[in-house]
């Protein structure tokens, strides 16, 4: 994937090309509104499709999970929200996030009370559908995404401007504005949060926060969201490894590394007594809660996900040859043994731009190896490949294109294909848009064109077969398997690239180094 | 890879269509007005039953009142229709369509706009074969009016104003002949576009008939003739020889609508009817004995007795001989100087015109003039602020039509993102300009930074806009409770009627004073 520049063409005749609105001389200000605003439009038109599980009594999907644990923490104090009790059963979609996440519920549920008692009633509310209250909780979505999500960005691109992480001054005036749009409206995002229905753009967006918070040199900030992001959906922790190994390293290089650890370490602790409050009194209810965030008993994978574990199961079948105490070694150890080498490297030479390296990398350990994995967690590693867009614009489209591919079966059970065509072509027009120059320059050998060329017509058969062709009776999952097998092989081979990246930066860098010293 | 590769107009300009589709798309499960049905019953007669019918079936309400080619129009739509349901194009049209209907009439909308993009494409070079800028084009393609009467409200506009843009640009190239029988064939696929006629009969006979000699002359008046008449006879020869003319003519011109449309367009005659209404109020008070009249605006239906208690009854011939007046001046421009570079604008004004002093004008006919007037809104900074004015007014005089609580941000999230693409727009593309030109631009660009980009006035009167739609959506409710639901959608006609004069006095003041 190595990029090669081309010299700078001759300055383009200007009567024969066009300027576009948003190209540098363009005031910042309103230029970063009107990208907000179409990100912000786009998500409240993916908003109009419908969500997982409409109209599926008796389970339902993700909305009614939503909607109940707003009813609950509603109507119940908070030391029951965790336990069985008469009102609340955790069969039906108890609450399995971290406390930050029912205290979300409990804002919103009170803002649904408020214009429609009914849909959050207590026990006769359940699997409570109707216009108006699909559009209350969409829109408490969009609130979320708007308060949260998109100041992170913001502030993100301006920290990664002014910092000018690993992209020189002419890409820093041009790009920030692709970057931006990139980050905005990531389809893989739009689509889970505001056509499937939950909320990862509250937990991302404090990552995000956490992240620009790292870049601009803000590290208690970075905490405080950090363990936010945490306390909001306990799958932030696949970034904890980048997060602990940059800052780690950061402080080892100061005067007086331990009180900078214990400084740091008392604000995490802080964040988190804070947010764990009312559990906190004894040591059983602090245990019912972190037993409910654990579901070890849900098996290694569920449904087809884009992993090891799942895509290799074809061949070995993981969950009958060994049992769940065996497996979550195996797994626990497989995923540390892929951080590892992004942690070390972190400790050892901390820098930004290795620190989004290694954002991507840890998150993809846990993707790939971890225990209980959902298809929609491709969210995670795919935040870090958007905020390396400007750096890695090929491997990010490549990689949108497959995560979104991985959730391809999620998306027709929601029957969202509609939305999924639309912002998918949407995302690569902006990708490719005319004047960027973002995704054009790659001269690759023809024959590796032909090779990178067959998982993506693969892919596009796939997208039609799964729709048309009835798989053979044997097989019925066949499709699936397929998909995510092609998945898998591409997000394994885009990991193995950004951790030889990732160490590269520090040769590189010496090198660098060497020279000035020359 | 920092160097910017500029693309062609053209290019950009199909980048721009391709995204709006994709925004076309996500817009499919949005609510639908009654033209949805109106338009489904259409395709349906157009495929089921043969031409001598099309204007005499009375299966549905929604009869055809368009004209012939609008007709043949939705018959080539209907063409693939079986393929995806036979139920589509069978009669009679199913009471509740499921999805599958809605997919396929909404892409038909999204596939006709392909004529949009074609015009827009041959626009990319305007009458001096400048080129012009990508964002004139980009307003044309993303115009928020035209997706929101398009593809949520449900009509074919896209399409029309393609035909229409397809004319002007013919007659800024100087193909005369060619943009009179285009005009001709929008003519006879809309029948609204007639407000134009004037200017195109004037402009033609000028610039494409006189002056080249008296024989060359007559014979170039033969061939536009002759041309336009071609088009007619295509349109209507087969109804005539039905012996439908009259049939088709009741159908085309419904004479026994009132004034105003049940919501007001913001024109001229909401300021004569407001005007009314205060007189007789006052007048009253003063101790005359007023009579109300029975017939009331509010209620939406005009009957023939008069809706006015003091003010002149006004007649369909009256607002006809108005309209004629307020040409006049751009008339008599394009009769002494015909010159293509101007057309563009002459026309819009007649649309203008036609809008502001018409006989029950609906509020998307400004779709008509805003459409074109995108193609000049980079022309210089005098024309962007009109133009960022003007969109901005007549796209809020739209709201009223997706009155539904799902489509509320959508509207408004169009519009903002509209105007503020104009802002990012204008704003660079004129500082881009003043450092190209120098010294001289400099001063106008101070003094843009100085009043801001549309001055105080223009921006208090926007300001003033956006507190009657918080009016309208919070506090009207809290201040009147159920009673004079009529009084927002009084206060948006009003507020957009003035944003809507000041349009056509300043087009009239430029075409006296540039053109």
């Amino acid at each position: 994937m190595a990029k090669q520049r081309k010299p700078r063409a001759p300055a383009p005749d200007p009567a024969a090309a066009a300027r576009l609105p948003w190209h540098p001389a363009a005031p910042p200000v309103p230029t970063a509104l009107l990208i907000s605003l179409a990100a912000l439009l786009v998500r409240v038109l993916v908003s109009l499709g419908p969500y997982s599980g409409q109209g599926a009594a008796p389970k339902f999907g993700d909305y009614e999970a939503q909607r109940h644990w707003m009813e609950l923490t509603l109507h119940l104090p908070s030391s029951d929200w965790y336990r069985n009790t008469s009102d609340n059963d955790l069969a039906y979609w108890g609450l399995d996030y971290p406390p930050l996440s029912a205290y979300q519920s409990l804002l919103h549920g009170r803002i649904v009370n408020a214009a429609l008692p009914d849909a959050v009633a207590l026990r006769s509310s359940r699997g409570f559908e109707s216009p108006e209250s699909k559009l209350l909780m969409r829109w408490t979505v969009l609130s979320s995404d708007l308060l949260v999500l998109f100041p992170a960005a913001l502030w993100f691109v301006w920290a990664y401007m002014k910092d000018g992480i690993g992209v020189n001054g002419e890409e820093r005036r041009e790009g920030w504005t692709w970057l931006l749009a990139m980050v905005l409206i990531n389809p893989c995002l739009v689509l889970i949060d505001h056509g499937h229905f939950q909320y990862n753009c509250i937990s991302l967006g404090l990552t995000l926060g956490a992240i620009a918070g790292v870049l601009s040199r803000n590290e208690f900030v970075a905490a405080v969201l950090f363990s936010l992001a945490i306390n909001h959906k306990q799958m932030s922790l696949y970034f904890a490894p980048a997060f602990f190994s940059h800052l780690l390293g950061k402080c080892l290089k100061r005067k007086y590394p331990i009180i900078e650890v214990m400084k740091l370490a008392s604000v995490v602790l802080g964040t988190f007594a804070l947010v764990w409050w009312p559990y906190l009194h004894s040591h059983e209810a602090a245990l019912q809660v972190i037993s409910r965030l654990a579901p070890f008993e849900r098996g290694i994978y569920e449904d087809y996900v884009a992993n090891f574990w799942c895509s290799t199961s074809v061949i070995i079948k993981w969950k009958g040859l060994f049992a769940i105490k065996t497996l979550k070694l195996m797994s626990l150890s497989a995923t540390i043994l892929a951080f590892l080498p992004s942690f070390v490297q972190q400790v050892k030479s901390p820098s930004n731009l290795g620190f989004l390296y290694s954002l991507m990398n840890s998150s993809f350990s846990f993707y790939l190896f971890s225990y209980q994995v959902h298809e929609k967690s491709i969210l995670l590693p795919l935040l870090p490949a958007s905020l390396l867009a400007l750096k890695e614009p090929q491997l990010y489209g490549w990689f949108v294109y497959f995560a979104l591919f991985s959730m391809y079966p999620l998306i027709c059970r929601d029957q969202l294909l509609l939305q999924y065509i639309a912002v998918l072509g949407l995302f690569f027009l902006l990708y490719y848009s005319p004047g960027g120059s973002h995704g054009k320059r790659l001269n690759i050998p023809h024959g590796t064109k032909v090779v990178l060329s067959l998982p993506f017509l693969c892919s596009l058969f796939l997208h039609i077969a799964y729709l048309q062709i009835e798989p053979p009776k044997r097989y019925p999952f066949l499709f699936d398997a397929l998909i995510i097998f092609i998945c898998f092989l591409q997000f394994f081979i885009l990991t193995l690239y950004t951790n030889y990246k990732q160490w590269m930066l520090d040769t590189h860098s010496r090198s660098i180094g060497v020279k000035k010293d020359l | 890879m920092a160097a910017t590769t500029s693309p062609s107009t053209a290019a950009a300009a199909a980048w721009a269509f391709a995204a709006a589709t994709c925004v076309k798309i996500l817009l499919v499960p949005t609510y639908r007005s009654t033209d949805f049905d109106v338009h489904r019953y259409w395709l349906a007669l157009t495929h089921a039953l043969p031409a001598r019918q099309w204007y005499t079936d009375a299966s549905s309400e929604w009869t055809l009142d368009y004209p012939p080619f609008f007709a043949s129009f939705s018959r080539l739509l209907s063409v693939p229709a079986p393929l995806v349901d036979a139920s589509l194009v069978s009669l009679p049209v199913p009471a509740a369509p499921p999805f599958a209907h809605l997919l396929y009439l909404r892409l038909t909308v999204a596939f006709s706009d392909l004529l949009l993009l074609a015009s827009a494409l041959l626009l990319a070079r305007d009458a001096r074969r400048r080129r012009r800028p990508f964002l004139a084009l980009a307003l044309v393609l993303w115009s928020p009016a035209l997706l929101a009467v398009d593809h949520v409200h449900f009509q074919y506009n896209g399409f029309l104003m393609g035909l229409l843009l397809l004319s002007l640009h013919f007659l800024e190239q100087g193909r005369d002949l060619a943009g009179g029988i285009v005009f001709a064939a929008l003519l006879c696929s809309k029948h609204l576009f007639l407000v134009a006629a004037p200017v195109y009969f004037v402009y033609l006979f000028r610039h494409y008939c006189c002056g080249r000699g008296v024989v060359r002359g007559l014979g170039r008046l033969l061939l536009m003739g002759a041309g336009v008449a071609a088009v007619f006879a295509a349109a209507f020869a087969p109804f005539v020889y039905y012996g439908q003319m009259q049939q088709l003519f009741n159908r085309l011109f419904p004479f026994g609508r009132g004034l105003c449309h049940a919501y007001w367009a913001p024109n001229f005659w909401v300021f004569y009817i407001i005007l009314d209404k205060i007189l007789a109020f006052l007048l009253r008070r003063l101790g005359f004995n007023i009579l109300i009249p029975e017939a009331s605006f509010t209620g939406g239906i005009v009957g023939d007795s008069s809706p006015f208690a003091v003010l002149p009854k006004v007649t369909p011939i009256a607002t006809f001989l108005l309209v004629i007046l307020a040409m006049t001046p751009c008339l008599i421009k394009s009769f002494s100087n015909p010159q293509p570079k101007h057309i563009v604008r002459w026309v819009s004004y007649a649309c203008t015109c036609g809008f502001m002093f018409g006989w029950h004008v609906h509020e998307k006919a400004s779709l008509h003039f805003i459409i074109p007037l995108a193609l000049l809104a980079m022309d210089s900074l005098d024309n962007a602020r009109h133009y960022f004015l003007l969109s901005i007014v007549s796209c809020y005089s739209l709201f009223p039509l997706l009155f539904e609580n799902q489509e509320y941000p959508i509207k408004v999230l169009l519009l903002l993102t509209y105007a503020t693409l104009m802002w990012v727009g204008f704003s660079s593309h004129f500082a881009v300009k003043s450092v190209h030109e120098g010294k001289k631009a400099n001063q106008s660009s101070s003094t843009v930074k100085k009043d801001g980009f549309i001055g105080w006035i223009g921006l208090s009167y926007l300001l003033g806009i956006a507190a009657i739609e918080l009016w309208s959506r919070v506090f009207h409710r809290h201040v009147f409770g159920d009673r004079l639901p009529f009084l927002p959608l009084i206060m948006v006609s009003f507020s957009c009627g003035i944003g809507m004069i000041y349009s056509w006095m300043w087009q009239l003041v430029w075409i006296v004073r540039y053109t």
